[in-house]
């Protein structure tokens, strides 16, 4: 199994400090870097007092929307009636994205402080963590951290069970998540009702992201005016955040940098630029769910939840997919639609044909029977996919291909004219 | 009827029930964990894949009759994720991500070295042996380690083709 890479002198370590450090996967290690101390504190304190502190840090959900995580916790009723219920998405397959997995390999300990915290600040009785079927490795390193803090008793009444999942892209949406804890299929629900008044077992319930849990006892640690000082650009984006970086680059890996980081540091300083002889052609900063930058957009782009948004784009769940000046897009885009395709749970039929029909229509381009017509055809699609279904696996599918043909036209024109050889067989 | 224990296959040949002993009791204690008995499908259909390599429609019966829901409903939820397996799959189930980021970084050739390494010949189709069955897979969720393999339970990284030999060897 892959160590981290050395840290570079720019990053910023703060969920990433323990990463490549062995000993700081058990117990004990964990608990000899401070561990836990921070579960302990919190669990003395009011659960509004934690929610107040995490609200005052700015810390927003990183598993891609960027909503307000102490804000979220407080939809959650005050006056408990009912059980309720966290729930940790540890799902994490968005294309591009793999800094969930670094976090449960290397600081179990770390995410299980957070989880803890979070469930006695929502009064939670009961924690499902819901990781991917496919991370067998992730999952031997929680359930061993899970039962030495069981055996340690360090969560009190508090109970927190592993849950896994079985292969869905979709079960890393929060409702269809419910639902398959609940022993169904991973179909999306309609919302209202929101998790926090109707959600898993039809009980109030809070879904949070795994590196949005890890940082919860670091801002208890540190004080929510250190977290909130993390910031290089817009102060509505605070903290630190772990950029898994692929593709075309020298030196791929998860990086953590403050928020508000050049996109271009991040490419040429961190990550050590393209390969020799290449260059930039093109990015997708926030998971495969996003629209793709330009060269132009992507050197200039401030790496934030508004600095995205400006060019475009979302910052989602910062997998940042590099391609240079050999990859070609209308074929990726093709794989990307495909991958929405074979994922959607086919509940709406916009999703349900939409990405269907995309597939199909990008396919016969690149096998060189594609028309001009087509690519109104397949914005017009997109328009129809976006905005009209349950959840957004649909206007995910729409993003690519819709930014793709906007600034990437001549690719795909030039398998429509002959000027390009087809690469698929028709 | 706790075990399934009077259950029969159709054929002359008496259904092996899963939910005996050890897997019994460990379904049981994974029942404690939830509110209800459903909430246990997801976990229970993973035992019987760990037992038996794939989930027959006999199976999905005994599970049903556990859990308390109907046969249709268990195939419903098995047919919805990928990773459970309808069909028996070779002694080695391959993997390979081959979704953009890894796909960018040549992830088709990794499945192609896979099936002419195990005579696999085509995807999704199990070499004449038996031993192996190779799939390509969407986004396996480590695209800075391209090209992720799953074989089996074993989580493989940053594979390229002139790796494939080897760890077909270390598998056969």
């Amino acid at each position: 199994m892959g160590f981290p890479h050395t840290p570079h002198p720019r990053e910023t370590l703060v969920l990433s400090k323990h990463f490549g450090d062995t000993d700081a996967r058990t117990y004990k290690g964990w608990v000899k870097r401070g561990g836990y101390e921070m579960l302990n504190q919190a669990l003395a304190m009011e659960p509004a007092a934690i929610i107040e502190e995490v609200k005052a840090s700015g810390l927003r959900g990183r598993g891609g929307a960027g909503f307000p995580t102490g804000l979220k916790w407080s939809f959650m009723p005050r006056e408990k009636k009912k059980p309720h219920y966290l729930c940790v998405n540890a799902d994490e397959s968005e294309p591009g994205t793999f800094k969930d997995r670094e976090i449960m390999r290397w600081t179990p300990h770390g995410l299980l402080e957070g989880t803890a915290i979070a469930a006695h600040a929502i009064q939670a009785d009961v924690t499902y963590i819901y990781i991917r079927g496919e991370f067998t490795e992730a999952w031997d390193i929680m359930e061993r951290a899970l039962a030495e803090a069981n055996a340690a008793g360090v969560f009190g009444k508090i109970k927190i069970y592993l849950h896994r999942g079985a292969g869905a892209y979709i079960c890393g949406e929060e409702t269809a998540m419910m639902n398959s804890i609940e022993g169904k299929r991973g179909n999306p629900r309609i919302k209202p009702p929101f998790p926090a008044a109707a959600g898993l077992f039809g009980m109030p319930t809070t879904i949070n992201n795994v590196e949005t849990l890890a940082a919860v006892p670091l801002i208890l640690e540190n004080g929510a005016a250190w977290y909130k000082g993390l910031c290089l650009s817009n102060p509505k984006s605070t903290g630190t955040k772990l950029l898994s970086v692929c593709g075309h680059v020298q030196k791929p890996g998860n990086y953590e940098v403050t928020m508000g980081f050049p996109l271009k540091d991040l490419l040429y300083d961190l990550c050590g630029g393209m390969r020799p002889g290449r260059t930039l052609k093109a990015v997708i900063p926030g998971g495969s769910s996003v629209p793709i930058l330009n060269r132009e957009e992507a050197e200039s782009t401030l790496l934030d939840y508004e600095g995205c948004v400006e060019k475009g784009t979302m910052l989602g769940s910062g997998g940042v997919i590099v391609f240079d000046d050999s990859a070609d897009l209308v074929y990726q885009i093709m794989r990307l639609a495909r991958f929405y395709a074979h994922e959607s749970c086919a509940q709406c039929t916009q999703c349900r044909e939409g990405t269907a029909w995309t597939t199909k229509i990008l396919e016969r381009i690149l096998a060189g029977q594609g028309k001009m017509a087509d690519l109104d055809l397949l914005l017009d699609l997109a328009d129809n996919m976006t905005g009209k279904t349950i959840c957004v696996l649909s206007d995910s599918c729409a993003a690519p291909v819709v930014s793709g043909i906007k600034k990437f036209r001549n690719e795909f024109e030039a398998y429509i004219t002959g000027n390009r050889k087809p690469v698929i067989a028709a | 009827m706790s075990a399934g224990m009077s259950m029969h296959a159709s054929g002359t040949e008496e259904y092996q029930a899963v939910f005996t002993g050890a897997t019994l009791e460990r379904l049981q204690e994974i029942l404690t964990r939830y509110p209800n008995r459903q909430a246990a499908l997801l976990p229970a259909l993973w035992l019987v894949q760990e037992a038996r390599g794939w989930i027959s429609d006999r199976n999905m019966a005994e599970v049903a009759e556990l859990l308390g829901l109907t046969p249709a409903y268990v195939k419903g939820v098995v047919t919805f994720y990928t990773m459970y397996h309808q069909h028996p799959v070779g002694k080695n189930f391959v993997q390979v991500c081959t979704t953009s980021p890894c796909n960018i970084c040549g992830a088709e050739d990794v499945a192609m070295a896979f099936l002419e390494h195990t005579g696999a010949k085509e995807l999704g189709a199990t070499s004449p042996d038996g031993n192996w069955t190779v799939i390509e897979v969407e986004c396996l969720g480590a695209c800075g380690f391209a090209t992720p393999v799953m074989i089996n339970d074993d989580f493989i990284e940053s594979v390229t083709p002139d790796k494939v030999p080897e760890l077909v060897r270390k598998y056969r």
